[in-house]
Formats: C-alpha cells, structure tokens, sequence
C-alpha cells in the first residue's frame, strides 16, 4: 500500500535519478513542500513514452553516469518520510534482482509504462514478491473491459494517463482526464491519479476534482533543466500542493 | 508453432516477441492485428496487393546466376535480385502492404522510421501510390550519410523529421516514430520497415516479405544448400527464410559486426518486443555502428531471436573493410552494385568460400548501391 488513508488529495512529483549531482535535494525540497509520495525516473536510453523534457532529463543522466547502482547510493543519504516509487522501462525492470534491490533501498513502488496488461506478470510477480506495488497505468484509449482488468488487478494507485501523447508540459489538462478518472475510480478503492501533462498548479486544481491526486513531472524537469535549483522546484511543489487543497493551505502530510 | 508459421498466443516466437508498448498504443495494436487477420484472409485483398506487386513494384525479381563470381569462389551462387523491385529494394513489398492495409483501416497519414532510407523511399513512393500522408523519422546522422534517399523521399512529398536524440541512426528514429505514433492513433498507420516492434508487425512484414523466399523457390531448380540474407531488423531475411524453413536448406543470417544483436546481444526488450539486443551493463542499449546505416541497429526481429535459439537458423557478422570488398567484387564480376546491407551476406560468402565449396548458395541481394556511391569513393 503507497497511500495510508484516502481522504486527501495526493501531489506526487518527479525527478529524473542522477540528473544532477544534487538531485536528492529534489526530493527532500519535495517532501518539505507537501509531496505525498514522490516518483524517481531510472532513466532509460530508449524511452518510448517520454517526451522532449523526460528524454533530455533522462540523456543528461546517462551522460552524468547514472545507473540503478549510482541512483540507489544517492538515495542511501535521504531519509524518505513519504512513499519513493521508480518509474523505469521494461528493458531495466526485468534484470535479475531488479525489484529486489528497489525493495532494500526503502522504494515502495514501481511503474513500468512499457509492460502492459498483457505483459506484465512477470514483472509483477518480482514487485510484489520483494514487497513493492506494481502500479498501473491506464490511458484514453483502454477500452473498458481492460479498464476493469487493469483496475482489478492494480497496486498502490492507478495512474491515470491524462493524454493520448508523451509526457510533456501542456497549455491545458485534456478534456479526456477527468471522464478517465471517474470511470476508474468507480472500479477500484484505491487512488486515482492524473498524470502527463498536469503543468501548472491550475491544471492540478482541475484535475483533482476528478480524481485522486496527480504526479507532476516535466513542469518540474523543465525547470531544473533550465537551472533551478532544489529550493525552487521545493517552492514550485508547494504551489501544486496549495491549489490542489490542503485543509487552510497547511502542509499536508499523510502518515506512512 | 511450427516453424515460421503464425507466432503463438500474445505475439510470442518461442519466448521472443509479444507487445511492449504503453497501454495507450494497445488498442492501435490491437487494431492493426485485428485489420491484418481479415485483410490476410481477405481473397479481395491478396488480390490487390498481388497485382501492385506485379504491376507497380516490378515482381516477379528474377533469380540471377552470380557466373564469374560462382567460378572464382568454388560455388554455385544465385543472387535473389531484390534491387530490381521497384525503389530499388525488398522494402517496397512490405510498405505496398501494410499501405493498402492502412487505406482499408481508414488511416490518413503513414508514419515511419527509416536508417538507410530504403524504408522510408518506400514508404513515400507507396503514401505517393494510395493517397496518404508519409511522415519519414529518420536520425540526423543517417540524414548525413545517406542523402540521395532524403533527396527522394521529399519529391515523392515526404516529411523527413531529422531525429537529434541518442546516437541520432535507426534507433533513434524509431522512438521518435513510436512516441508520435503515441500520439496519433486516430489518423496515423504506423508502417515499421522490419520486422520487429509489437505484436503484429514481426508477424505481418514477415508475412508481406514471404514473396521473397517463395517466388526464389520457384525459381530455383533444386532447393540449394545454403540460403544467406543480410540481418539488420531482419526483414528480407525472414522473407527469403520463409520460403525455406521447411526445406533441408542452411539459413544464415549475416550481421553488421558493429550491430550485431543475435552473435552479441543478449534478451532485452526494445521498441516493443522481447529480443536480442546490445546492451550494456547497466541494461542501457547499446550504440550500433555499421558502414551500412540499415544494419545499424542494436536489435533484431524477435523470430530471428527464435531461429537462432532453436538452431533452424544460424548468425553470423560480416566486418565494414571485407563489406566494402564484396561491393566491388560484385561490381566487377558481375556488374551489379549491391547496397551496403546487401553485401554483409556477400562478404560472408566469399569469406566461407572454402567451407561452402561445391554447394548452391542462394543469397537475397536486398537492395542496390546507388544510394551508397559516396562511401564506395
């Protein structure tokens, strides 16, 4: 289980592993400015449902040296007070012991946007036997007696994929995100989140009148790309977090 | 399954293949096998696609005694003369029939990735034919090297997209297809030049290329010993092996020995299927580096992966320096100028000349050189 309790909005950010030499401060400013859980890219050569922003964030990586061994040693210094999730592609989520080593660096859960309904049992199976959630994604497109499938079968929450695109920042959240996540939640207990393309702390408002909560990544990525520090992607977090609800703007905080 | 037969439950060649894709291009998947299935069963549609085949792409491509090249290597080689199809390559078989199948599902617009631009001359010239859009990604480097096709596929009314990311060749290109795919299923037909990607591609371009292997058959007057094709996604490979997989004949695919996925790749998943691919480490592709920018991949279609695990077919490299080689012995004995790709199988045959003494090999010229003059200079 990802989330304790389901009475509050969910804010979840990203960050791209190893995209810079303090990228773990990211996630400590995240968790100081009201993240409910917070989504590390493993970054992938190839990474077929990344956009322009998540596919540079993850080419700078690589070109730092980034690797699972490097990302997990970075992240041995931060105490994680809420939920860590990995997001990586199938062709890194299947290696030996793969789940297994997330498991012993404290990650919760894992997202794998490239092994689908079909394809993803084995992948599963390794997740939930070293004790971490599979979470899935859902899109526009899945036709509803997938949606009940994927929806029975899910872990942690569902992600609900606001676009038929990439991920990338957008003028406004598509129209297709809110009816998805209705139709998702009324199939599962668990959280509903939007994801792709959620950009501005408006979008965030919106989405989550529709669903559960949301995970921000390339608004976040863009900015650290173009030079923010920790400290102004924290600040930029808390405006998500602000919009979004959190009982008289106070920090919200789930227990773990 | 037997043996170049339908891929079993999910896509599946032995434990290669499947899909591989967010769940956003499922339905187009789906969509797409569910289209092929009934075009393929569709006597209307054979048909058609037949009579482009003969009357637009040139085929039947004859079988030509290699005579001065065979009586200096000790053999009897048969060239299967795929660069006399029109646009100069097997390339066109498989995009005249994944176009029609695009018209017949109502799609607007082909989008495709191409490395030596073969694929996506091909894909132009067949968008040009029926009516449709053509959007061609092809990396920048491969832009640089092989001009003459960008050249082409923009009078034939071609978008060529220029792809910066990663090692800017094939790779590149095909994620940047894949990821606009993603975001166009409504309009958009994804034509893939090989085959590889998700379930049902592998299976349909082997399908769409099978004309090679069978008309070959025909042919030829006694199965040969030996039947080589280069390897890069492996597509005019798996339709020349189709034609002999259920004969006593060798199979050899012939690799870029800088993107050699089967002799020095390992399982990975990549561009949607589950197959041999370089990979470093850390689980991260690997860079491909060929002379020939179509075998300058670091994958291979995922059935390639099944014939080799299962010993029907075997794999081998052929190194830049002895390519070029057997581009100009070609040339001059036999007055032919092959592609880059074309000549891996080559040079493998002339290197294994004393091994395949006395044997009929049959070797799939894929394509012709012009497109490679300026690196033969």
């Amino acid at each position: 289980m990802i989330f304790a309790d389901n009475t509050t909005k969910k804010l979840v950010p990203y960050a791209t592993g190893g995209i810079t030499r303090d990228w773990a401060d990211c996630l400590r400013a995240y968790q100081d400015h009201g993240a409910d859980a917070i989504e590390i890219g493993l970054p992938f050569s190839d990474p077929m449902l990344d956009g322009p922003t998540i596919q540079e964030a993850s080419d700078r990586a690589l070109a730092r040296g980034a690797t699972l061994d490097r990302i997990l040693a970075d992240l041995a210094g931060f105490r994680a007070e809420v939920p860590l999730i990995v997001m990586t592609y199938a062709n890194l989520a299947i290696r030996p012991g793969f789940a297994a080593r997330l498991a012993e660096a404290g990650i919760s859960g894992l997202i794998v946007p490239d092994a689908p309904l079909d394809e993803v049992a084995p992948i599963r199976d390794a997740a939930n036997a070293a004790g971490l959630d599979l979470i899935p994604l859902v899109a526009p497109s899945t036709r509803p007696d997938r949606l009940r499938d994927i929806a029975a079968g899910a872990q942690g929450f569902v992600y609900a994929v606001s676009v038929l695109g990439t991920t990338g920042e957008r003028d406004r959240l598509d129209a297709a995100a809110g009816p998805l996540a209705t139709a998702v939640r009324a199939l599962t207990e668990l959280p509903v989140l939007i994801g792709f393309g959620v950009s501005t702390p408006e979008h965030a408002a919106a989405a989550v009148t529709h669903a559960d909560g949301v995970v921000v990544a390339s608004a976040l990525m863009r900015r650290l790309l173009d030079g923010a520090s920790p400290a102004e992607l924290g600040t930029m977090t808390g405006r998500f977090r602000e919009a979004m609800g959190s009982g008289n703007g106070v920090r919200v905080r789930e227990p773990v | 399954m037997g043996v170049m037969s339908e891929p079993a439950e999910r896509g599946r060649f032995g434990e290669f293949g499947g899909r591989f894709v967010p769940e956003s291009l499922i339905p187009a998947c789906q969509e797409v096998e569910a289209a092929f299935r009934d075009a393929w069963a569709d006597d209307g549609f054979r048909k058609d696609l037949d009579e482009l085949l003969a009357v637009y792409a040139g085929r039947p491509t004859p079988v030509t005694p290699a005579r001065r090249l065979s009586a200096e290597l000790g053999l009897t080689l048969l060239l299967k003369r795929e660069d006399l199809a029109h646009t100069g390559s097997h390339k066109i078989n498989n995009v005249l029939g994944q176009a029609l199948l695009a018209r017949r599902m109502g799609k607007r617009r082909l989008l495709a990735e191409t490395g030596a631009g073969q694929h996506g001359v091909a894909a132009a010239t067949a968008a040009a034919l029926l009516g449709l859009e053509c959007v061609v990604f092809m990396g920048e480097r491969d832009i640089e090297r092989q001009a003459p096709n960008v050249h082409r596929m923009r009078m034939l009314g071609a978008t060529v997209v220029p792809v910066g990311s990663g090692s800017r060749t094939l790779k590149d290109a095909t994620n940047e297809a894949m990821r606009r795919w993603v975001a166009d299923t409504a309009e958009a037909y994804y034509c893939i030049g090989s085959v590889m990607g998700p379930h049902p591609y592998p299976w349909m371009v082997r399908e769409f290329q099978r004309v090679i292997g069978e008309e070959a058959r025909t042919q030829v007057e006694r199965v040969p010993d030996v039947v080589v094709a280069c390897v890069g996604g492996g597509s005019n490979a798996a339709g020349t092996f189709a034609g002999f997989a259920d004969t006593s004949a060798r199979l050899v695919g012939v690799e870029a020995a800088g993107g050699a996925a089967m002799t020095g790749g390992s399982p990975g998943v990549l561009h949607g299927h589950r197959s041999m691919v370089l990979q470093d480490a850390h689980g991260q592709i690997a860079e491909a580096s060929s002379v020939a920018a179509g075998l300058d991949y670091p994958g291979v279609g995922p059935e390639h992966a099944h014939l080799g695990a299962i010993g029907r077919a075997t794999y081998a490299t052929a190194g830049d320096d002895e390519v070029i080689e057997a581009v100009h012995r070609l040339a001059r004995t036999e007055g032919i100028i092959p592609a880059l790709e074309s000549a891996h199988a080559l040079a493998w045959i002339v290197r294994s000349a004393g091994d395949l003494a006395g044997l009929t090999v049959l070797m799939t010229l894929s394509g012709r050189g012009d497109k490679d003059m300026e690196m033969f200079q």
